[in-house]
């Protein structure tokens, strides 16, 4: 019932470094920080000195990464106990950044897409955004008639977290929510919900 | 027609502006309203030069929200080909003129926290409108204008007034030049920048600007470049059978043009890729002269675009 090849279907392509950024500004979640230490290995002598991160061990798989992140010795690490306080402060940087900081995110699927969201709220284009896919692929969907989001949604049937419908969990995904679209799988015939099957672990 | 629709307009007024300038009010010539436009856009001015079809693109200046005319400044250019001296010389107040609908191909991008426009001498002109519709509309701007000398500034002091403190000048025959790298260095993320001037500033401003890590998606550049000259050659249309000489002053587009042929084009300036055209063969180096064109696309040597590259060598064989 999934549709394949929607064009809305944010790719992940990985993070590169911009050796021009003058700051090197990553959002990191959950095994996301895997992606920054590659990167940091990539990157030159001067990485550390030009990298703030935001991490968050976070809502998917986080493995006590904070240990190998301190020890790059970054400008700055912020450390913050969920993916909501991750953001705010996130948001407070941005609003006083400067252009030449490029913005990287790495993680879990919605926490990439509230990181993008937050950054296109501050008018950074989505495409100049770095983005690397870490860790599981559980996804944020909004539930299309209470328009209530459920966080890290691993089946395909979910019952919504907010008016309890069953959805559907479709491929179609917007940028401005940073969520997928959940659509009740048994208008049609109430009752007759197919079998959950776990497909986004 | 290729071009998209046509509009006939009367030329309401002539003003000089500045040494070289001259300032061109257009009517539509059954008196109606002329269509919307948004700050950015150009219009292709279509001349009957003799025995020759001139069509140039100039900038709307005027204020986007005003149907009643258009108004287009055009330098006099000592190596023209013939469009700027052809208004400057041959036209006066009441004729007619056959000009596109006005095309958009540096709208401002509206996600933007701030534009910083950047203009050189009379790539001005589409700021003036980009200026007046982000004025109204209450965002953020500012306009840095460098000039070789006062009178060389067309519309400097006009802005001055209109924007105040949003612009600054720049004229290097005072010393003062664009402080490019400082402009650069500190703006608020999310602003976007526009440059219009000489090619050469196009390309110092646009490379600054990635050399101080600003993104590709952020960085705006108009460019009306005339089909630069060359060797003649020949070109040969594989599907018609018809063959026909392109003139060293001659682009390829204007000799398809003058041989009858209805040719796609939009901008005239290499910029918007609609003029793109498949070639079958070619005896000759190709010379493109396009901003539209991947790296890999001219490796390949299987598309022209017709309105500003042309063919270094005896023939091209194009699918026409």
């Amino acid at each position: 019932m999934l549709v394949a090849g929607i064009k809305s279907r944010p790719q992940y392509p990985g993070l590169v470094l911009d050796p021009k950024a003058r700051l090197h500004l990553i959002a990191a979640e959950g095994e996301g920080a895997l992606a920054v230490l590659a990167l940091a290995a990539a990157g030159g002598p001067d990485f550390p000195a030009k990298t703030v991160v935001y991490y968050t061990p976070g809502g998917s798989a986080g493995a006590g990464h904070v240990g190998s992140l301190e020890a790059l010795g970054l400008d700055a690490l912020h450390v913050t106990p969920t993916v909501p306080t991750l953001l705010t402060r996130l948001d407070v940087h941005l609003a006083t950044a400067t252009m030449g900081t490029r913005l990287y995110t790495a993680g879990a699927e919605g926490f990439l897409g509230q990181v993008v969201q937050l950054g296109e709220r501050h008018g950074i284009d989505h495409l100049s955004i770095r983005t690397e896919h870490c860790g599981s692929l559980a996804r944020r969907v909004q539930c299309v008639h209470c328009k209530g989001i459920t966080e890290n949604v691993t089946t395909s049937i979910v019952p919504c977290a907010h008016c309890g419908l069953s959805l559907l969990v479709r491929d179609h995904y917007s940028r401005r929510l940073a969520a997928f679209m959940g659509v009740c799988v048994d208008a049609e015939a109430p009752g007759e919900v197919p079998a959950a099957e776990e497909i986004f672990r | 027609m290729s071009g998209g629709a046509e509009l006939r307009v009367k030329i309401a007024e002539i003003e000089p502006v500045a040494t070289d300038v001259r300032r061109f009010r257009f009517v539509a010539a059954d008196g109606g309203a002329l269509p919307l436009f948004s700050g950015g856009a150009h219009v292709v001015v279509g001349m009957e030069a003799g025995d020759r079809r001139i069509r140039n693109a100039y900038s709307l200046m005027g204020s986007p929200f005003d149907e009643s005319s258009y108004q287009v400044s055009v330098l006099k250019t000592r190596d023209s080909r013939g469009g700027s001296v052809f208004l400057h010389e041959r036209v006066a107040v009441g004729d007619t003129l056959v000009i596109s609908h006005p095309v958009n191909l540096f709208p401002v991008d509206r996600r933007a926290r701030k534009h910083l426009f950047i203009a050189g001498g009379i790539g001005i002109t589409p700021f003036l409108a980009m200026a007046e519709q982000l004025s109204e509309e209450g965002a953020r701007f500012e306009l840095h204008y460098a000039m070789r000398a006062r009178d060389c500034g067309a519309y400097a002091e006009e802005a001055a007034r209109l924007y105040g403190g949003r612009v600054h000048l720049y004229c290097s025959a005072e010393g003062r030049r664009l402080p490019v790298d400082a402009l650069l260095a500190n703006q608020p993320l999310g602003t976007h920048l526009y440059v219009c001037g000489p090619e050469r500033m196009i390309e110092g401003v646009i490379g600054a600007a990635r050399d101080a890590g600003w993104p590709e998606e952020n960085l705006h550049a108009e460019r009306f470049q005339a089909p630069p000259a060359g060797e003649p050659f020949r070109a040969r249309l594989a599907r018609s059978g018809i063959s026909i000489d392109v003139g060293p002053h001659q682009s390829l587009l204007e000799a398809l043009e003058a041989a009858g042929i209805d040719a796609p084009y939009l901008c005239r300036g290499g910029a918007c890729g609609q003029c793109e055209t498949a070639i079958v063969s070619c005896d000759g180096t190709l010379v493109h002269n396009d901003h539209y064109l991947t790296p890999e696309e001219r490796a390949g040597a299987a598309k022209i675009m017709t309105c500003v590259s042309r063919l270094a060598g005896r023939e091209l064989v194009l699918d026409l």
